[in-house]
């Protein structure tokens, strides 16, 4: 009944009003009325978009207890662990800056996506062991309700690598500290390698060692995808822009040796907006640098090695861009499913790619052969030369194959002795580094976003001891350094 | 008029109060492959829509699913110390017992848990008597649950259909039974895809595995020739070499042949 009621009344009331015909002679012109008195309504009411204030939902928070610079792997590593250790939910807000959205440079979504336990350290092997185990539980660390599972398509394929008679000793002890840091190695002799691999020629190769279990490679931007849904789920907040500057505010200190130091602490990031000069100044309690390649310039904004050289304060963060070029080949009577990874003794490798009978693969070049770093094209002349021959002197059937396509890719290379940066600067104190990893930081950004993220929350590394990264060793000139042909 | 008002949206409330139960038991199956249409997608996306829209539906079904995961944890738990009392055999044989698997000790009969569960305590006797077959098919067996597994040295045929949670990792773990392999099947894993067969290249003494049925296989044609010159003396049941090429349902399984070589 009150439903009947209703229409007829407002009909009654508004709707069947024509204008100037009932009352008078006015031209009350009431449905524009009506309308324009509907839009203002609509204006003031919440919830709609309403003109008094700029709209800034393009830049970041202007407070955050931890901004993290680059958005890679790493990044979203420490972004995740950070979240993960955090004693009380939503304890810290993380802000993740990252350039270039779609990713096109950066040496996650480009790299071949191996992970294997065949260091020399045991920090590194400690590492490598910890990402397995976080890759295989992958759906229970970055579960997300409503999402489906992940599937990093993992090929437990193993890892092999050949040694010369020279690096012979070496595999073997390396193998010794391999067993027993708990990584499933094994050597092989050249008539072992023959009788399982029977498409390697063995010139040249007085040893092998093949990783068994907990080796292979995956898909890296399946991970980092996931990576990023999990972190976004858990409440960091992410930005697209440029760290441009950093202010921060000294402090002169005495030593017990009573020398002088100058201990900076950042206090607020400038984070500047793609194609416009907009920035948003973000206030910060701790930045971590996990910019990649190009982390060496984010350490210079943060006044890193501006100083006398030979000086902690002139000691630079030493890592640079390298490019690195991966091809991809046909090649249909090629080896079979079994192949792992394999690195031969001149530095190339290769792996195979689906089921296709296509092969992926690459060489490090010389320090004499490095390519530019300024771009990102293809030498694929260094294919014919340098990466070829190996291939094909290692692996017979390489002799006939067919490039399909190439791409190039940057390694954040640390130029002191190749092993990565983590933990804080002894200066600037309130920087993290966690960078410089040289073609390893794929299958090392699980262990290495834990490292960070329990050094910042309790103060020291609690599950791997990563104290041999520390900044410090570019200043004492003590070299981490592994000596595996990897 | 206003009690039909009222029925009707009585009426709705109980429908609502049903979808939301049939799609809790949903919650509890841990992300298979394979995902049952049909009227139950109604009800996925009204959980979905409550799930984005409130945050105590998402912390429940967080909560749940974390509980299943850690019940398969807790059926996976290594038996050190039943290895420590009774030796391997009897640990690894326990473990697939205790999961509703069934176990064959050398020359005695296949021991198999009834349908309550409840299995007969002869095996404890038998300690320094290998273990040769096992069978745990629709097994909760997973990565670390092998370690069980792999404490049976001299297995000889393993049966692995249709288990749930055994993945290409699992598959990688395998290689220690390489010497006493013989027979392998992984029929209906959901999990197995052809990276995970890759591995099975150790398994030398293999002279007979199913690989049919493996749903995230992407080529099931073309994988079982790989696998076929990957061991060259095991016989491999799987699918049929034109499975690719037919547009058809999946014919029934059948015995390949020698294969023939192009």
């Amino acid at each position: 009944m009150i439903r009947r009621v209703l229409p007829h009344g407002l009909g009654r009331g508004l709707l069947t009003r024509r204008p100037g015909t009932r009352r008078g002679g006015f031209s009350l012109d009431w449905d524009g009325k009506v309308s324009e008195i509907k839009k203002k309504i609509k204006s003031i009411l919440p919830g709609t978009s309403c003109d008094l204030l700029p709209d800034t939902s393009h830049l970041p928070p202007e407070h955050s207890d931890v901004v993290i610079v680059g958005g890679g792997l790493l990044g979203l590593s420490v972004a995740y662990w950070l979240k993960k250790l955090e004693s009380r939910r939503g304890g810290i807000r993380v802000l993740v800056v990252e350039r270039d959205h779609t990713y096109s440079q950066a040496s996650t979504g480009l790299s071949v996506g191996g992970i294997c336990q065949q260091f020399s350290l045991p920090e590194n092997i400690q590492l490598s062991l910890f990402s397995a185990s976080f890759l295989r539980n992958i759906n229970e660390y970055l579960a997300v309700t409503n999402a489906p599972p992940l599937d990093l398509q993992f090929n437990p394929s193993g890892c092999l690598l050949l040694a010369s008679e020279k690096d012979a000793a070496a595999m073997e002890s390396n193998v010794k500290v391999q067993k027993q840091e708990g990584a499933k190695v094994c050597l092989m002799s050249p008539d072992q390698l023959r009788n399982k691999f029977p498409w390697i020629n063995t010139e040249g190769v007085a040893l092998a060692s093949y990783g068994m279990e907990n080796e292979g490679w995956f898909d890296p931007w399946c991970l980092l995808q996931g990576l990023r849904q999990k972190v976004e789920s858990m409440g960091v907040f992410f930005c697209q822009g440029e760290v441009t500057r950093f202010v921060s505010s000294s402090q002169r200190m005495l030593t017990t040796d009573d020398e002088m130091v100058i201990l900076k602490r950042i206090h607020e990031v400038h984070v500047k907006m793609d194609h416009s000069l907009e920035y948003q100044p973000v206030e910060c309690a701790i930045v971590i640098n996990a910019a990649g390649a190009w982390s060496a310039q984010i350490a210079a904004l943060a006044g890193i090695g501006k100083g006398p050289p030979g000086t902690l304060q002139g000691t630079k963060l030493p890592v640079e861009p390298r490019k690195r070029y991966v091809y991809v080949w046909h090649c249909p009577q090629g080896p079979g499913l079994e192949t792992p990874l394999v690195a031969d003794t001149s530095g190339a490798y290769f792996r195979r790619e689906g089921l296709g009978s296509n092969y992926l693969g690459g060489r490090s070049p010389t320090e004499e052969e490095e390519p530019d770093p300024t771009n990102l094209e293809v030498d694929h002349d260094f294919f014919q030369e340098k990466v070829w021959p190996h291939l094909a002197l290692r692996v017979p059937a390489f002799e006939t194959l067919k490039v399909q396509t190439a791409w190039a890719g940057y390694y954040d290379y640390n130029t002191f002795d190749q092993n990565g940066v983590v933990g804080p600067h002894p200066l600037v104190v309130n920087m993290y580094f966690a960078t410089g990893f040289s073609g390893h930081g794929l299958q090392q950004a699980p262990g290495v976003g834990r490292a960070v993220a329990e050094m910042i929350l309790q103060g020291s590394f609690q599950t791997i001891d990563l104290s041999s990264f520390l900044f410090n060793r570019f200043y004492l000139g003590e070299k981490t350094q592994e000596n595996t042909t990897m | 008029m206003w009690d039909l008002v009222l029925g009707d949206r009585r009426i709705n409330s109980l429908r609502l109060v049903a979808r939301m139960w049939n799609g809790t038991r949903g919650i509890h199956r841990l992300g298979g492959a394979v995902v049952p249409e049909g009227n139950q997608k109604k009800e996925r996306t009204m959980l979905q829509f409550l799930t984005n829209h409130f945050y105590d539906v998402e912390a429940l079904r967080g909560y749940l699913l974390q509980r299943e995961m850690s019940k398969v944890h807790m059926k996976n738990r290594s038996f050190t110390w039943l290895e420590e009392q009774h030796g391997p055999y009897c640990a690894g044989a326990f473990f697939i017992l205790k999961q509703g698997g069934a176990v064959k000790f050398r020359d005695k009969e296949w021991i198999r848990p009834d349908k309550y569960g409840h299995f007969s305590p002869e095996f404890w006797n038998f300690q320094e008597v290998p273990v040769e077959a096992v069978d745990a098919s629709d097994c909760e067996i997973n990565y670390e649950g092998l370690d069980n597994l792999l404490l049976l040295k001299e297995l000889q045929s393993l049966l692995l259909q249709r288990c749930p949670h055994v993945d290409d990792w699992c598959l990688s773990r395998l290689y220690p039974l390489a010497d006493s392999l013989q027979e392998l099947s992984l029929a209906g894993c959901p999990r197995v895809s052809e990276r995970g067969l890759a591995c099975l290249h150790h398994l030398q003494n293999l002279r007979r595995l199913d690989i049919s049925d493996l749903p995230a296989v992407s080529n099931p044609g073309l994988t079982q020739i790989l696998v076929e010159e990957m061991l060259p003396n095991c016989k491999v049941v799987g699918v049929d070499w034109a499975e690719g090429l037919k547009l058809g349902p999946e014919e029934q399984p059948q015995d390949t042949a020698s294969p023939v070589l192009a």
